[in-house]
């Protein structure tokens, strides 16, 4: 797995594959919890100090940043020609920064 | 009898695909012939400094290959009557993705590179220094490897999927379908002891890793191969591999 | 322009238009749930923001747009780790795709 690209590929089907059951689990819970009238009082009700749903929610959005970036990555080298070691360097820091804005997101739920 | 009307792309190699010029040829339109015949006559009759390159005319030797109505094909096997209704004009160019020699006739030494960058050969394990080992090693045609060996076996190497790859138009460094696709069959061929080295060399942006499964490879081979498939099958065995520290 | 009009291609367009749209939007996402969810008065003014007409149009876009990347994942994941090879198996991963859709959507339209 030394060749650029390789370990890329497996993180990118990896996350994935986890997405693909966490994006289901989370349209179904957002439905819920709006289609439902929930106030903002009753989610942070269920939202606040746990753990179980914080774990989840953090996994996801660190998921759906490294697999959303990989993404653009590829696209910048096939259709853009930006390609190499530093530019690599720089799409892990945008997916990990990304990530860091949905663990926020998240966190306000949690600790709020 | 009918015109057939043709538009042949020409041009020098310093030119480049924007340096050429399309010339417009009519010859009669026959029931029978293939692409490569029409070729063949405009070159005999009406334009004799015309290039192109054929040899075995029957589909073995891969080296007539063209891009005509927007599609790579193998001429010498196609007829014109498949490709073209009565009456629509015949447009024929040199392959997409390899540098034109002249008119239509490609150079397809990166083509062949990429073939042995991607380990294309076959590397005895019993006798490392090519001869024949001591023991014959015993593949029964039903296991496995040996189908997913024979599926690919056939390539004539004729760089249609090649010329078909967005991927290589995207990146001048990806090895292509047929290079893969023979790596593939030597993978699964349990005579051969060259698999890490080939798993290494077929890796990775330049390799299998940047295949999208547009299988446009698959949709064009005029041997009904599935390069498409056999890049699939180098992902799922390297990433396994990897996972369980076989290499 | 070369001829590029098999289905699997197709696939292949849809997939990476709708994983680009999905990428450029992710981070939009993420940076406007942090700045809503800093408390209870916050978020139930976001919440009262949501129930706006754009907003369920938007919502709906992103629900097509991620069935059909995931869709288009699947038929990806199953060339690449269950090494189908039949387009009739990429019909199925197409179809499993609209009938996700399909469930979603109706969940949206449940009030």
């Amino acid at each position: 797995m030394r060749a650029p690209g390789t370990r890329l590929w497996a993180i990118q089907r990896l996350t994935a594959a986890f997405l693909g059951v966490a994006v289901v689990v989370h349209l179904v819970t957002i439905m819920l919890a709006i289609r439902g009238g929930l106030s903002a009082a009753e989610i942070l009700e269920r939202t606040r100090g746990a753990n179980w749903w914080f774990a989840f929610y953090a996994a996801f959005a660190l998921c759906a940043g490294l697999h959303g970036t990989i993404g653009l990555r590829n696209i910048a080298g096939e259709w853009l020609g930006l390609r190499g070691r530093g530019v690599d360097a720089l799409w892990l820091g945008i997916g990990l920064l990304t990530a860091a804005f949905g663990i926020r997101a998240a966190w306000g739920l949690y600790h709020a | 009898m009918a015109d057939l009307k043709v538009r042949i792309w020409r041009g020098e190699a310093a030119g480049g695909a924007q340096g050429g010029y399309w010339a417009d040829y009519a010859l009669p339109a026959r029931e029978n012939q293939t692409i490569l015949d029409v070729v063949t006559q405009i070159q005999r009759e009406q334009q004799p400094d015309l290039a192109y390159r054929f040899a075995c005319r029957v589909g073995m030797c891969g080296s007539c290959a063209m891009e005509v109505n927007g599609r790579a094909r193998w001429t010498c096997r196609t007829h014109v009557k498949r490709v073209a209704a009565p009456g629509e004009t015949l447009e024929i160019r040199p392959l997409a993705n390899f540098p034109v020699i002249r008119d239509l006739a490609t150079d397809m030494t990166p083509f062949f590179d990429k073939w042995t960058r991607a380990r294309g050969q076959f590397q005895p394990k019993d006798s490392p220094d090519g001869g024949v080992p001591d023991e014959f090693s015993v593949v029964p045609p039903a296991s496995k490897m040996r189908q997913q060996a024979d599926a690919g076996i056939e390539c004539i190497g004729c760089g249609v999927c090649y010329a078909s790859c967005d991927i290589v138009a995207w990146n001048p460094d990806y090895l292509g379908p047929a290079a893969m696709n023979r790596a593939w069959t030597l993978v699964n061929d349990v005579r051969d002891g060259g698999k890490q080295e080939r798993l290494d060399a077929v890796s990775g942006d330049a390799g299998c890793h940047s295949c999208h499964s547009t299988q446009t490879c698959t949709e064009r081979c005029p041997k009904n191969l599935d390069p498409s498939s056999a890049i699939a099958g180098l992902k799922r065995t390297i990433f396994w591999d990897t996972l369980l520290g076989r290499r | 322009m070369p001829d590029r009009r098999h289905p699997t291609y197709i696939a292949f367009v849809i997939h990476r238009v709708s994983g680009l749209l999905l990428a450029l939007f992710l981070p939009l996402h993420f940076w406007a749930l942090g700045q809503a969810i800093t408390g209870e008065a916050a978020l139930e003014g976001f919440l009262r923001w949501t129930d706006g007409a754009i907003f369920k149009f938007a919502e709906w876009g992103l629900v097509v747009l991620l069935a059909l990347h995931l869709a288009g994942g699947l038929r990806v994941l199953a060339l690449e780790f269950l090494g189908w090879r039949a387009r009739q198996k990429d019909m199925v991963a197409a179809s499993a795709g609209i009938a996700i859709a399909a469930a979603i959507l109706f969940l949206l339209n449940v009030d």
